[in-house]
Parts: C-alpha cells; structure tokens; sequence
C-alpha cells in the first residue's frame, strides 16, 4: 500500500504527443478511476504508471520512491490486463503463484495466500484447472487472484471486465468493490464505461485527447463538470447542451424563448448545459422553454421524453415520472430547476 | 458453417488423385522397390538376380562400416539439429526485439532457404577448402591448423555447419511465426510479476513454443538423416576416411558407386524402419510434453 504522484506525466510516439501533462496525488488506498472514450489515453497512462510504456516527461512516484526508470518488476505493482493474460500453460494455482515464487517467498507462505485468495475469490474447485477450462468470469477471478496474492504497493486494472456479459460485470463491479473496501489496496482502474466509474471510484480522472479534463469524486463530476466534455461524457442519457445568446443579463434560447439565468455572461454567446432530470414539467405562465414531444420511452420507474424546442431543431431529453400520460405530440412547458444549470464556455469548454 | 457434399461418389476420389497419384509413385513405389531389392543379390554385371531373404540384412547389421555409419549419423543428427535449432529460436527472438528494419532482416534469414544442399555445400567448399579456400587462409594465420581433408573432426564440423546454416531460415520462420502467436500481454504480465526477461522466456515464451520445437524437431531430424546428402556429398564426399559417411551418404555410396545394390537397399529400409521409429517415439514421448494453446 502506497500513494502515488503523478507530475506533468507526457508522453510523445515518434514526436506525437499523446499524453500532454497529467498531474495527480493518489492516497494511500484510494480508488481512482481513469474513465474517457477510445483512444483518449486511459490505457497508456496506466501503462505508464506500470512501467510498460516509457515516460517521455515528467515523474511518478510510488510510495514516495520515483520509479519513472525502473522496470515493471521493481516497480512493487500488479496489474490484471483486459484480455486476462493468464498463462495458459500453468494452472490456476500456478499461474497465481508465479509472481510469489519468483519473489523467493517460502513455499508454506505461497501456498497460504493462493489459499487465501481462491476463498475470497470463490476460485478453490478450479486451481488445479487450465485457464482454458474455465469461464470468461473465472478467468477474470484469476486475473485477480493473481494480482491480490502479491499485496503489491499498487494495483492496476484496465479494463478488467469489458470482455464479461453484462450480468456478470455487475457480479465483478460489486466484488471488486467489495475487495477494495477489504484490502485498501490503492487502485488505478481504467475504464470506458461510465457506469463503472461512478461506482467505483473515490476519484475519477477523465480524460480525453491526452488532457485530463477532471479530476474529481464522481458526485463533483456529476454536479459540476469542469467542461463541456466532461459534462457530455458523463451521465446517461447524456446531458442536454446546445448554444445560447446572452443580451443583458438574460438567455435567448434557440427559437427566440427567453429565460433568466443566473451567473450568465453580459452579452455573447455560451453553452447551456441541463441534466434531463434538471428539468421540471410546468405550465405556460412561468419563464419556460416549451417543446413539441417526438417520442416518449417508458422505462418502468422513468420515462424519458426527446422532444425539439419549439421554433428550432435543438431536441431535449428530459425525464419524467413513471406514471406520465404525456406522449409524441405533446406540447410541454419545462423549466430547469435554478442552480442546476451548467455553462460552458464556447472557446475554450470549460465551465463558467 | 455449411458442409459441401459432392452430389456423387466418384469426385471426391478424382479430387486426391493428383496427390494420390504422387505418394504412390514418387513414395510407396520406390519404397516396395527398395524392400524387393533388399531380397535379391545380383552379380556383377547387373546380369542375374538371386533371392537370398534376409542374408543382405545380416551381411550389413554385422558389417563395422555400418556401425560406423550409424554412429556418425547419430552425432551429426544431433548436432545439425539441436544447432539449427537453438541458432534460429535466437535470431528469432532477437528480431522480435528489433523496431526497424525487421522486413529486411527477416527476409535476409530466409534467403539461405531457397540455396539448393549442392550449392550451400559449394558455398562452404570455397570458404573452408584447405588449398583455396577463402577462410582456410586465416584460419591458418590464426594457429589453427585447419585441414578438413585430413581432419576427420574438423570435417565434420565443416558439414554440420553447412548443414546447420542451411536449416536455420527454416527453423527461424517457424519460430517467429511462434513467438508472433504468444500475446504481448503474456510477457507483460510476466515482467510485472517480477519475471526478468529471461525469467519470463524460459518460463512463458518457451513453454508457450512447445509445439512448434516439437514440429521443427521431427522436421529437423528428418532433414539431419535425408536432405542433408547434397552437403555431404560436395564438401567431403563422406571422408576422410569414413568419419562424415552417414547412414543415407553410405546407401548412395553402396548402390550407385559400388554398385552392391542388395546391400544398399537392405540399408536403406532399415533407415526407413530408424525413422517411422523415431518419429514414432517423438509423437509418443515428447509431444505429450507439448501444450497446444
């Protein structure tokens, strides 16, 4: 157990900069999760921080000790790989204690923690198995197991369980959750599924284009994103965000609709952020934005209505109650709720 | 998938008869040929033939020269082979380390593949003849007395590395093949769990390789006892002496110099039985070893 620094961490392939300065101090037991779409960096980070990928500026320190030139091995980590990288070859028990043996550690005591392991990870009919008799979640357990006997100062994870169907990535989300609170290991986890990283994570990094966009408890990122980015990347369905005009002080809406918004700038144009759940049916005397409804889905305890903004084309999603009677064709008045607004800046994204 | 069925029987027969045709002609036929010849004795002039069983059989197992044979052969087998093979699994693993370039060096490995054993046996002939070849010179220079016609270990060493680096491109394209199947992850989750390199080759990239080193040594084995008969024959001609006569250089010696046919083909089908027995006991006994991923 350890705590990690990040420092202005960069990295360049071949003069292309992918990674372009991220910054964090990770406690000692903390789970942080490093969230964002395809391709924004999440995973060479992490690769980084294991010493898989060379770091082209900038440090990191892992229990107080800066590891930026040390190997994988030195580096006191264990990481469980998306694809499991279990080694085919050895079985379950083999494959979990091959970090112990190298390690040189007395063989009552390697035998004690893949004991231990394979009870906490339900693991203990299968050690003597091949990777290739078990099932895609197992295997996932092992990737664990493998990871957790080691008690390394770090533990990695990429993207553990986006080769699982989605009832058994609930199953694993709880139990990984389950095993942090146990172990109070420090986790880096690496995920694009915002639903994983909400629940957790003490702390997320969202990244994109090699930026860390936020760094924050999942309800900040969720309550007040730190730019347009973050705030479109994270909730579900996503928020509503279309360009306003500011003119002394209040907003005209797309269709020429006017509505007081506090904290607005004095003229110019910004974007408006608000959460479907942000926004509150309401008759027509209140400042409001009306909306013709296209479609309504009901999804049980929810619906949620997608309707265009009367006089425009910008189309909202807003949530209503289960027991709604409001359907395509509707014309509904909704209000945001005041202090639930977002606005982002139309240069820069970032929040004002 | 959808199975194709041949709407009648006669198709399927006319399909594998090309290869049928080329197994039976060019393999089983000079085989059988073989296994009659080895009956008969035939007189000097190639006149008349005699049916003697088994006689050609005891006159060559109790003859020294066979003996002498079958020990050369066993060495040089495995010296070509376990050379070959162990030479090419390191170029292949340091190609896989190189970032660029790595087109041009493989294709440069595989180059010596396409040089006919009579040419590649040439080749190492004007490098390492004793009177003109080009390194026979500063080997000399070097203290070495150098002189394969007269040293029958140096000549052996002569055509076990002719040998060896004719078979290396072969036994390399397989292996990088091998190593390009095994993950990045598996090595990446070695290095993290604290495997050095070596470590993790020894442990997981090796492991990992069994089956194709179990297919290159039934591969290397046959090509040591058979294919390696053009090096033999244009480096040292089986001498000095006899000690680079192997098993299939002795059957050519026999039949088509000394014209002994009986003998020859009694050889030559007990080199059939040595490597149907062999290949048998490497499916048998090594490949259980062997983990197919």
């Amino acid at each position: 157990m350890a705590h990690i620094l990040l420092k202005e961490l960069r990295k360049s392939y071949a003069g292309q900069e992918v990674i372009h300065g991220v910054s964090m101090d990770i406690a000692d037991g903390e789970f942080v999760v490093i969230v964002g779409p395809s391709g924004c960096g999440k995973s060479t980070l992490l690769r980084m921080v294991a010493g898989l990928e060379g770091i082209t500026a900038g440090t990191i320190e892992i229990g107080g000790r800066v590891v930026n030139d040390l190997e994988p091995r030195d580096r006191d980590i264990a990481m469980v790989f998306q694809n499991y990288a279990l080694y085919p070859h050895m079985s379950v028990r083999e494959n979990m204690a091959y970090g112990l043996k190298i390690s040189k550690m007395p063989k009552p005591e390697i035998e004690q923690r893949v004991a231990r392991a394979a009870t906490m990870l339900e693991l203990e009919p299968y050690l003597d198995r091949k990777p290739r008799a078990l099932s895609g979640g197992q295997r996932q357990r092992v990737a664990m197991g493998r990871a957790l006997v080691r008690e390394p100062s770090a533990l990695l994870l990429d993207e553990p369980l986006s080769n699982l169907d989605a009832k058994l990535r609930v199953q694993m989300r709880l139990q990984i959750k389950d095993m942090h609170l146990r172990t109070g290991q420090t986790t880096l986890y690496v995920t694009h599924d915002q639903v994983e990283a909400m629940t957790l994570a003490d702390r997320l990094i969202v990244m994109n284009k090699g930026i860390a966009e936020q760094i924050a408890t999942p309800s900040e990122v969720y309550r007040t994103p730190a730019s347009e980015f973050v705030a479109g990347f994270i909730g579900s369905p996503a928020m509503n965000i279309f360009t306003i005009r500011a003119e002394a002080g209040t907003a005209i809406l797309p269709g020429g609709h006017r509505l007081a918004i506090a904290g607005i700038p004095a003229s110019g144009e910004v974007r408006l952020g608000l959460r479907p759940e942000d926004l509150e049916v309401t008759d027509a005397d209140t400042a409001s934005i009306p909306i013709d409804l296209r479609s309504v889905e009901h999804l049980g305890a929810d619906a949620f209505g997608y309707g265009v903004i009367v006089g425009s084309d910008i189309l909202l999603t807003l949530r209503l109650p289960g027991t709604s009677t409001a359907q395509r064709g509707d014309r509904l008045n909704v209000a945001p709720f005041p202090g639930r607004l977002h606005l982002f800046s139309i240069e820069t994204g970032k929040r004002i | 998938m959808n199975r194709t069925v041949f709407p009648h029987k006669l198709l399927p027969w006319l399909l594998v008869t090309p290869q049928l045709a080329i197994t039976v002609i060019f393999f089983y036929w000079p085989a059988a040929q073989a296994f009659r010849q080895s009956m008969l004795r035939e007189d000097a002039f190639g006149l008349s033939t005699s049916f003697v069983g088994f006689s050609n059989f005891r006159r060559v197992l109790s003859d020294p020269n066979y003996l002498n044979a079958l020990q050369v052969t066993v060495i040089f087998s495995i010296l070509v082979a376990f050379c070959a093979m162990s030479i090419a699994l390191f170029l292949a693993v340091q190609a896989e380390k190189i970032v660029r370039g790595k087109g041009f060096y493989r294709t440069m490995m595989i180059w010596p593949y396409a040089v006919a054993p009579a040419i590649a046996g040439m080749l190492w002939l004007f490098m390492f003849n004793p009177s003109f070849g080009t390194l026979a010179w500063p080997l000399r220079q070097l203290g070495i007395a150098w002189n394969p016609l007269l040293d029958g270990e140096q000549a052996m060493g002569l055509v076990v590395a002719a040998s060896t680096w004719k078979q290396i491109s072969y036994n390399f394209l397989f292996f990088v093949a091998g190593l390009q199947a095994i993950p990045r992850s598996l090595q990446e989750a070695a290095a993290v769990d604290g495997a050095s390199r070596r470590h993790a080759f020894w442990t997981i990239v090796f492991p990992l390789l069994a089956p194709t080193t179990f297919f290159l040594l039934v591969v290397n084995t046959v090509y040591a006892l058979f294919d390696t008969f053009g090096i033999i024959h244009a480096v040292t001609g089986g001498g000095p002496g006899k000690s680079t006569e192997t098993l299939v250089y002795k059957v050519y010696n026999d039949g088509f110099v000394n014209l002994i046919m009986g003998d020859s083909a009694a050889q030559s089908v007990i080199l059939m039985v040595i490597v149907i027995g062999l290949t048998a006991f490497q499916f048998r006994f090594i490949e259980r070893r062997v983990h197919y991923g």
